[in-house]
């Protein structure tokens, strides 16, 4: 591991969140809980005609679930439910450790968390608003 | 104190490791090590019921290691040990067997809010359960407990009293003997957990006058899965079984049964002679050092590492300022870094802490801090271990992009 695995990305996120608020007119939102850390953070969701017009998190949460909520609304706002739906799958994919170059290309960002595959102990926080954000979808 | 790493096989395999979780778990030495591969290469056969040399041998060897708890523990009888899996099953055993026999509607129990999980959940069932009310006894900021709000909240109908004897997040000393006394004065019971003081400070069940006591062999060097229950005798007794089965039996028919005597009515099934044999090796080591070297030097190690971790900018300590209140045990936290993320900077650079709510989610909302970081000692710890500790921590807030 490196001297520091918090990257530049994931740092900036953490310090600088684009959608750590509150959202008011929110469609839908729903709490994500990891229950080995007691992190809580709430999705918000403005979902239109199937398309996600805005979306925002509030909530408490360490680096890695705060810039991965924050990377993952830069990329899921303006997209379809299904679209979102398939990069949850592919961030999913690559916190496996199965995902292709191609599709990590589609992740953007996001794949700034992918050395989180081999720190077990982070997963959890990885995954945690794409986790909400996939019961969002599912429930909508 | 003697170099005592050489005597635990994980340094030699992981010599870089500051290891500073100890409150979770301890590593094991060479001694223990041996005991249970010994057990298992020359004694081994199922206990207590078989007619044969290599049974007798394996009862022999459970029983030398129940005799063993009872002398660390200066308990009255052997009959008064029950072996567990673990100090959470032991508090479960007491509340579920005890709780449910002996609380009712208007009966109320009475927690220290500093207590972990192992001592709330179990209470909290019960309480479920037979209707009782439960209530909690707060500290200060500082995790001291007064006898004064103690002596306020016990009333009339309080049954049972629940506390540590030392805090696994402030690290600090409960005053159990005072409390005992307190308890006893009002008809309640009291109910300790030695979890993180029977590895670490002598313990005298009778001198402290509790009415029971749970540890674990895990967080004394002995291996995983081997606990303690201490209760009295005309407690104990007139418990009801917590899990039946087989060895806990005199006889059977096909509606009923009448119960094994103290303190087999309470191991039901196969037991773990190779987890006993372990402790009882972990005991006889703990003994070779001596508790006045062991308290000692952790609490030097401790004075140590707090006065490192006060001169860092933006280190908050849980708990008192004072060195003889943190037992082994410092939990933190830094400004702006979230605790896991402290933990896994120090993680980076090969010092083991734990991060999280520690199993007292209570206390943490009581506290008013959402998680924290906990670095804890043992025996085999050393000013390098700390060192290291210290120099990652001043990094911390820098490495994070604060700084």
């Amino acid at each position: 591991m490196s001297e520091n695995f918090y990257n530049e990305v994931l740092i900036d996120h953490n310090l600088h969140p684009q959608h750590l608020h509150e959202l008011p007119g929110a469609t839908c939102s729903h709490s994500g809980m990891n229950p080995s850390c007691g992190d809580e953070i709430t999705l918000h969701l403005t979902v239109q005609d199937g398309v996600i017009t805005d979306g925002a998190y509030t909530g408490v949460g360490c680096t890695i679930s705060n810039a991965s909520a924050d990377i993952m609304l830069d990329l899921i706002i303006g997209r379809t439910k299904a679209e979102a739906a398939h990069l949850t799958e592919l961030f999913m994919k690559m916190i496996g450790g199965e995902i292709t170059d191609d599709e990590l290309a589609e992740l953007e960002e996001a794949g700034a968390l992918q050395n989180i595959a081999r720190m077990p102990a982070r997963v959890k926080c990885a995954v945690l608003g794409w986790k909400t954000l996939r019961f969002l979808l599912d429930e909508e | 104190m003697r170099n005592i790493k050489t005597d635990f096989p994980v340094f030699a395999a992981y010599p870089e490791i500051a290891y500073l979780d100890s409150a979770a778990t301890t590593q094991k030495p060479q001694q223990v090590l041996d005991a249970v591969t010994q057990y298992y290469r020359e004694e081994n056969a199922n206990p207590l019921r078989g007619l044969y040399d290599l049974s007798v041998r394996a009862t022999d060897a459970y029983e030398h290691a129940r005799i063993a708890v009872r002398d660390f523990i200066h308990a009255a009888s052997k009959r008064e040990i029950i072996f567990t899996r673990n100090a959470t099953e032991s508090l479960n055993l007491v509340a579920s067997s005890w709780g449910r026999a002996n609380l009712c509607a208007h009966d109320e129990i009475l927690v220290a809010v500093s207590e972990h999980h192992s001592d709330l959940l179990p209470w909290q069932t019960v309480s479920r359960e037979t209707g009782a009310r439960l209530r909690f006894l707060e500290c200060d900021q500082t995790g001291f407990y007064s006898a004064e709000a103690l002596k306020n909240a016990l009333t009339a109908n309080t049954k049972i009293f629940a506390i540590a004897q030392i805090s696994n997040v402030f690290g600090r000393l409960n005053p159990i003997r005072e409390f005992a006394a307190i308890c006893h004065r009002n008809g309640t019971l009291i109910v300790c957990d030695g979890a993180q003081s029977v590895p670490h400070i002598p313990v005298d069940v009778r001198e402290l006058d509790v009415d029971f006591l749970a540890f674990s062999g895990h967080k004394m060097y002995a291996p995983m899965g081997i606990g303690v229950l201490y209760g009295k005798r005309e407690l104990l007794e007139q418990m009801p079984p917590f899990l039946t089965g087989g060895e806990m039996i005199e006889y059977v028919t096909r509606e009923s049964a009448t119960f094994a005597e103290l303190p087999h009515k309470f191991e039901a099934g196969t037991v773990n002679v190779g987890g006993a044999v372990g402790l009882h090796a972990a005991i006889e080591y703990i003994g070779s050092i001596g508790f006045d070297a062991i308290t000692a030097h952790e609490s030097a190690l401790t004075a140590y590492a707090l006065a490192q971790m006060r001169d860092i900018p933006h280190v908050h300590i849980i708990g008192s300022d004072s060195a003889q209140e943190h037992l082994g045990i410092i939990t933190f936290t830094v400004d702006g870094v979230h605790p896991h993320d402290i933990a896994a900077i120090l993680d980076a650079d090969k010092v083991a802490v734990r991060a999280g709510h520690h199993c007292a989610q209570p206390l943490h909302q009581f506290l008013g801090v959402q998680s924290t970081v906990r670095m804890s000692l043992a025996l085999y710890n050393d000013e390098q271990d700390i060192d290291k500790f210290a120099e990652t921590l001043r990094t911390v807030r820098r490495r994070m992009g604060l700084e």
